[in-house]
């Protein structure tokens, strides 16, 4: 066997389809390369596909067309018990006839392997998910948040190179949910495995991965880094889908490459990145984060911002460590401005008309969402 | 000090006004939906009580409670107590026998005291309708020689010894004898002997047919549980109202579809024969296989029900984790799914088993005389031979075991893991 390239794609996916019905397709065309050691988040609504393609590869569901390779190797044909990666599922999926300390051994004994070689598997097993006391109780006996841990535990135990997770955390309550997201991270970091986890919770995708593929109505929408996901989104979808977004409609007026003029329906211009391929006379849809609107006062403050207009407040929402105010600006009612609670130099009120600015490179044209 | 003051100003609170502590005004608030509860219940429970659990006792009862020879022998009954057992009573107690006699004879009540005797020792009938018949034309004077001459058993210790083991109303007898054991001279229990013991063989045989027909129901019905619980649900409904139809037809229909098709010269020979399997009919019908046969298509919704409703509860994600930790299909069905199946399947054998060993209309048309099983007995003692404590203790022995057998899976699978549907 020859060494593992570490630049090479540990998994690819190639063209590949699957199709339920034989009438619409579920994954359309995939091609996704997943690198060694890689944290890689499939995040998208229910019924983008991105369980499917992990179902794909875990070797539970078949893909209709295309290849499926991991280590270079096709594996579309090899049965899911050959593949050797370690999955974790949503509602995790613990064996309630044996006990925690006999579900971490399955993976083993299966194996053919007995003895103390796993007694002592197990029990570093269950010291690295903090739960040694646990070994001989039932998996009904334990809290979710544990349950998952053994869940994880057990995936691992055997030592895969890849490592799938189906929501693992969606059953868990917030705060739980946030520390076991935490705790996966530094699982990944300290093994060096690949790990390809599906979730629909931006904000897990976001804490977690090193990249985030969106997926929507079967197609990889955008693959990036989490960072470029959010700051920079490639279409109305990313920008709607990870975090908070508001959308202005309107036409292109005068384009350039590194900006364009779009006129909004109240007549009103706006200074935009352009982002997607259109020309003078395109109808594009304009995306803007609600904490990259500067707030004041007076118009004068916001001179260096490439746009300005003056808002009402319509209504302001008390967050604690932020304000949500709710403006109406370019004939829209429904703009979110987010700021720091103590960042204004003045109180705001309802119905009071204050003054918005923004960056052209933070206002992006995008296609329109259908 | 302190601890005390604030005990009691803490719990004044609680029995404030009342007086009354928590838990009795509790118990005091819930009384009247206690009371609809209890009301709501009443109307079946007295149902159950007078035409099921009342008529049940009362004739269990019978197997030890049996006062014909108390009753109708009431002297004799007394005075043997005092009995040795060792050689033919006194005088006095033949004095107490002709008085007795005499008076069931005019009354023409003997037979009942006789034939309670008769179960004991065959002969004993005869020999006390006789002794009825000519206690008459005895003389008062030495009654006892009388007696013997009239027949030399009155002679014998054995009779008596027959006499005083009845003369109690209450008696181990019958119980005994269900399990093919009697109390010897001295009072011991042993076995009786080889040409009387016939229910051990009988129990046996109930327990050996219904632990074939549960294995036979529990290998075809798991399959098809596993079917429905996986199939499409409007697939999976229809091939339920399939398994459901023979609850639809009567019990007697069933059976006797069943001689149609396995008799002689039924469809099922035919077939063969023409297919040359068989040269001559194979006979499937009037023995062992048949009943097994039959019994198994009556009872196997009993055991399709507690399977489905368990697989359906087991979700598919454990199979799917188990191949992906490495488990091939094997040991997928195995070690993962088989054991969560297991309450389904305890709750359908001990269903179908407890069903099967009170069976007594399918054996009883599709068997032969060697495959009747405990109930056709009690039937037989009940209905023709009229030896209801027989009949009593035959079925108090069925129940036992039925309470046995529940008391043992109990222990291993835990009555509240059983699923019954």
């Amino acid at each position: 066997m020859t060494h593992p390239d570490t630049h090479a794609p540990h998994v690819r996916f190639i063209n590949v389809q699957k199709t339920y019905d034989g009438e619409t397709l579920i994954v359309k065309n995939l091609n996704l390369d997943v690198r060694r050691g890689e944290f890689l988040t499939l995040l998208g609504p229910s019924g983008s596909g991105k369980t499917t393609s992990l179902m794909m590869l875990a070797g539970f569901e078949t893909a209709t067309e295309g290849d499926i390779l991991v280590g270079g190797q096709r594996i579309n044909r090899v049965p899911p018990h050959k593949r050797g990666m370690g999955m974790v599922f949503q509602n995790y999926a613990l064996f309630p006839h044996m006990t925690v300390a006999e579900n971490l051994a399955f993976p083993l004994t299966v194996r053919g392997q007995s003895g103390s070689n796993v007694d002592e598997k197990v029990k570093k097993a269950l010291d690295m998910v903090r739960l040694t006391a646990y070994a001989d109780r039932r998996p009904a006996q334990l809290s979710g948040g544990q349950q998952q841990r053994i869940a994880l535990a057990r995936a691992l135990i055997f030592e895969p190179e890849i490592v799938l997770m189906d929501e693992p955390l969606g059953a868990l309550d917030k705060q739980l949910r946030e520390h076991m997201q935490i705790e996966i991270k530094h699982l990944h970091e300290k093994l060096g495995i690949t790990m390809i986890y599906v979730t629909h919770d931006q904000s897990e995708a976001l804490t977690m991965s090193d990249r985030i593929a969106v997926f929507n109505d079967g197609v990889i929408q955008q693959l990036a880094a989490p960072a470029d996901l959010y700051e920079r989104p490639e279409n109305s979808f990313v920008a709607q889908f990870i975090g908070e977004n508001n959308r202005l409609h309107g036409k292109v007026e005068a384009l350039s490459a590194q900006s364009c003029d779009v006129r909004l329906t109240d007549g009103s211009v706006i200074h935009a990145f352009p982002v997607v391929k259109t020309q003078v006379g395109g109808e594009v849809s304009l995306s803007l984060r609600p904490e990259r609107v500067d707030v004041a006062d007076k118009a004068e403050t916001l001179a260096n911002y490439a746009n300005c207009f003056s808002a009402t407040i319509e209504e302001i929402i008390y967050l604690g460590d932020h304000l949500r105010v709710r403006v109406a600006l370019c004939g829209h009612d429904d703009f979110i401005i987010k700021t720091q609670n103590n960042d204004l130099g003045f109180t705001p009120e309802a119905g009071q008309t204050i003054y918005v600015g923004w960056k052209l490179e933070d206002c992006r044209a995008l296609d329109l969402l259908q | 000090m302190t601890a005390s003051t604030l005990s009691s100003a803490t719990s004044a609170p609680l029995s404030e006004g009342t007086g009354l502590s928590l838990k009795k005004r509790l118990a005091r608030s819930e009384r009247r939906r206690k009371l609809q509860a209890a009301l709501l219940v009443a109307p079946l429970l007295l149902f159950i009580l007078f035409t099921f659990a009342a008529p049940i006792g009362k004739l269990l009862w019978r197997a030890v409670h049996s006062p014909e020879v108390a009753e109708g022998l009431p002297k004799t009954s007394q005075i043997i107590q005092a009995w040795d057992g060792k050689s033919v009573p006194e005088e006095a107690v033949f004095v107490a026998l002709a008085q007795d006699l005499d008076t069931a004879y005019a009354e023409q009540r003997l037979a009942v005291p006789a034939k309670r005797l008769n179960y004991d020792s065959p002969g004993m009938l005869s020999l006390l309708m006789k002794a009825g018949r000519k206690v008459a034309s005895f003389d008062s004077e030495n009654l006892r020689q009388q007696f013997i001459d009239a027949d030399p058993r009155w002679g014998e210790v054995e009779t008596w010894r027959v006499i005083r083991n009845a003369s109690s109303s209450y008696t181990d007898f019958f119980l005994l004898r269900a399990l093919d054991l009697t109390r010897s001279a001295s009072g011991e229990i042993v076995s009786v002997s080889d040409d009387e013991a016939i229910h051990l063989d009988i129990l046996y045989r109930t327990f050996w047919i219904s632990a074939l027909v549960t294995a036979a129901c529990l290998a075809l019905s798991y399959p098809l549980a596993w079917l429905l619980a996986n199939l499409p649900a409007k697939t999976a409904n229809l091939l339920m109202i399939c398994v459901l139809l023979p609850f639809w037809t009567s019990l007697l229909v069933r059976t006797t579809a069943w001689i149609v098709l396995l008799q002689n010269n039924g469809v099922v020979n035919q077939v063969m024969q023409l297919l040359g399997l068989f040269d001559a009919p194979v006979q499937l019908i009037f023995n062992r296989f048949g009943v097994v046969v039959a019994m198994t298509h009556v009872l196997l919704p009993f055991m399709i029900l507690p399977l489905y409703s368990v697989m359906k509860s087991i979700p598919p994600v454990y199979a799917r984790a188990a191949a992906s930790l490495g488990a091939n299909p094997w040991t997928v069905f195995w070690k993962v799914y088989v054991p969560q199946t297991l309450p389904g399947v305890g709750a359908g054998c001990l269903l179908v088993f407890i069903m099967a060993v009170g069976y007594y209309i399918t054996p009883a048309l599709v068997g032969g005389p060697r495959d009747q099983m405990l109930s056709y007995f009690v039937a037989l003692h009940t209905n023709e031979t009229l030896n209801w404590s027989m009949a009593a203790a035959l079925a108090a022995v069925l129940f036992a075991a039925t309470l046995v057998l529940y008391a043992i899976y109990s222990r291993l699978v835990g009555v509240n893991n059983m699923k019954l549907g």
